[in-house]
């Protein structure tokens, strides 16, 4: 059995025991890595030579036996928009293709106080704007279940190689879907926390009022215990939560008796396809024989989310993205005789058609005689589409649909239209304009593709989201398959 | 009818500090209004009464201690520039 196969606790089990070593497990990274990476195209960043002494440091540690951490030791990679000292990070744009982090970002600090070793950095649509990885400045991922299709985006590198089994697990970043599509696309456990739940210090930015951290990982508990790792107020970042972190593994009972879920009509409606809507009504069956129960609700303001989620968060992101102008770090342009066109010539060689497009829309949006007429109206419709949340959740534990409309598609076949490729979003979207937790689930498979269940849970209640999440794939085994590659 | 007109994604790209082809300009033209026209159906909405949500949670000024801490070292903050010059981001001139 390949080691990757065990989960976090069996490894760390493994580890105490002596059966395996830390180096043994960071060699077996590198050797799936060697032996697949040519088809899957994960990782942008190798960090072999640091990763190897470090499985040489962290062994000596474990041989005095005071490291009881469950991720000590492991094996994790990292999505090339959150920064690691002194490891390059690029958020797959050419604008910082040469970018040499001087500080962590506070996960980073946060994974390293708990023992993990990072292996690299995964490919990722530009900036995290997109759905298939296809917007990487560098290089195309492919879906482990099918070359021919994408894993997802953005965070398609991260669920890829989850998948693929070049590290147990990795850490992504959710602005509108980007950890539970592709975990959905790839058969993997993916959560996108609370807004303010993970510090988004070191997490480069795109829509600051949308973007969290999150975990990807092959099981449920191991999606807990990473989360239990980095979750956690921070001083670097004022927009995380000073709220108490539960013990989220605690929270893995098994028992969902009594459990009230709500299923959005908008979210199993058109457009929805029907293998996907047969796969989640068959897992609302499972919950049912668990002891929960379910009925039909409306989230009426779904349809404007769309809208919503591209005004605002390309007008965030046209803010944000106004640091890369080619004087601190990253690309400059040879081209400019003065300032003003060395900024210009700098981002437009930079940047790629996907960032521009969105940073065109979102100045757009702000530019004087358009702001209340977009921005601020996306802003108040925000506010509705987050009551309906509100008002659902007076009465339910949980939301559930699917993650995505359809399973995996083909690479190319939605790059020509930007609507269509956004339309793929549309049921991950009002969860981060809501703020709630949320996670994807793997709960069957059509055509050989993996489907996705999305359970969404209230604000900072992602112990009720991981108990409902765990007791579903401790009934079924759609988590033990694995793609032939 | 066009939402938006070419000289209009001209004027943003200037405003964005990018500078856009000709080619490029009919593109975004066509796609902006595209998504612009796919954006009006908020328009729908009655949102007269109801307040804008900047931000989910409710939080408001959060402080810390005034006490200074230090900076990041300056051959630290200048290992990434693409130009320097005594200690300092050196950029072209900004007059012609």
């Amino acid at each position: 059995m390949p080691l990757f196969d065990h989960t976090v606790s069996e490894l760390h089990t493994l580890l105490q025991k002596k059966e395996v070593s830390i180096s043994d497990l960071v060699d077996e990274s590198f050797r799936r890595i060697g032996e697949v990476e040519e088809k899957v195209q994960a990782f942008l960043t190798l960090n072999e030579e640091q990763a190897r002494a470090k499985a040489k440091e962290l062994d000596d540690q474990l041989a005095k036996g005071e490291e009881t951490n469950p991720l000590f030791g492991l094996p994790i990679g990292i999505k090339d928009n959150i920064v690691t000292k002194g490891l390059r990070t690029t958020c797959a744009s050419k604008i910082l293709y040469n970018f040499d982090p001087i500080y962590d970002a506070t996960v980073m600090e946060r994974l390293h106080a708990a023992g993990t070793i990072t292996v690299g950095k995964l490919n990722m649509d530009e900036f995290a704007m997109g759905s298939s990885t296809e917007n990487s400045g560098f290089q195309l991922t492919r879906n482990p279940w099918d070359l021919e299709r994408v894993p997802g985006g953005s965070s398609g590198g991260s669920a890829a190689a989850v998948a693929a089994g070049e590290v147990p697990f990795s850490l992504g970043s959710d602005t509108g879907g980007s950890i539970r599509q592709p975990a959905a696309f790839c058969g993997v456990v993916g959560l996108k926390p609370t807004y303010g739940r993970v510090s988004r210090f070191g997490l480069v930015a795109f829509a600051s009022s949308l973007d969290q951290i999150g975990p990807i990982t092959r099981t449920v508990e191991d999606n807990a215990y990473l989360l239990q790792a980095i979750a956690g107020v921070d001083p670097m970042d004022s927009t995380s939560a000073n709220i108490p972190v539960p013990n989220y593994v605690e929270a893995l009972t098994g028992d969902i008796k009594g459990l009230k879920i709500a299923v959005p009509k908008e979210y199993v409606g058109e457009g929805v396809e029907e293998g996907v809507r047969q796969s989640v009504f068959e897992a609302l069956n499972v919950l049912e024989k668990l002891g929960a129960t379910w009925e039909e609700v409306s989230l009426p303001h779904s349809k404007y989310a769309l809208a919503t989620y591209y005004l605002l968060a390309s007008s965030e992101a046209s803010a944000n993205l106004a640091r890369f102008d080619g004087v601190r770090y990253g690309y400059r342009t040879d081209n400019a005789k003065n300032l003003i066109d060395m900024y210009k010539l700098t981002r437009s060689e930079g940047f790629g058609a996907e960032v521009k497009r969105r940073i065109m829309l979102g100045t757009f949006a702000l530019s004087s005689g358009y702001y209340d007429a977009y921005y601020k109206k996306a802003q108040k419709v925000r506010t509705l589409i987050k009551r309906d949340f509100e008002n659902v959740f007076e009465q339910y534990d949980v939301i559930i649909g699917p993650t995505t409309p359809t399973p995996a598609f083909k690479i190319g076949e939605k790059t020509n239209d930007p609507l269509t490729m956004y339309m793929n979003d549309i049921l991950t979207i009002p969860v981060n304009l809501a703020g709630v937790p949320a996670i994807s689930v793997p709960c069957g498979f059509v055509d050989g593709l993996p489907v996705g269940l999305q359970i969404i849970g209230k604000h900072f209640d992602e112990s009720t989201v991981y108990r409902v999440a765990h007791a579903f794939e401790q009934a079924t085994d759609y988590h033990k398959q694995k793609p032939v590659l | 009818m066009s939402r938006i007109s070419i000289e209009q994604v001209k004027h943003v790209a200037d405003l964005a500090r990018l500078a856009i082809t000709d080619e490029e300009a009919e593109m975004f033209t066509k796609q902006l209004d595209a998504i612009i026209t796919f954006a009006e159906q908020l328009n729908e909405l009655d949102t007269e009464n109801v307040p804008p949500t900047s931000h989910v949670l409710d939080m408001r000024n959060v402080m810390r201690e005034d006490v200074p801490e230090p900076g990041l070292p300056r051959e630290e903050v200048l290992k990434n520039a693409p130009d320097q010059q005594d200690g300092q981001f050196r950029v072209p001139a900004i007059l012609e």
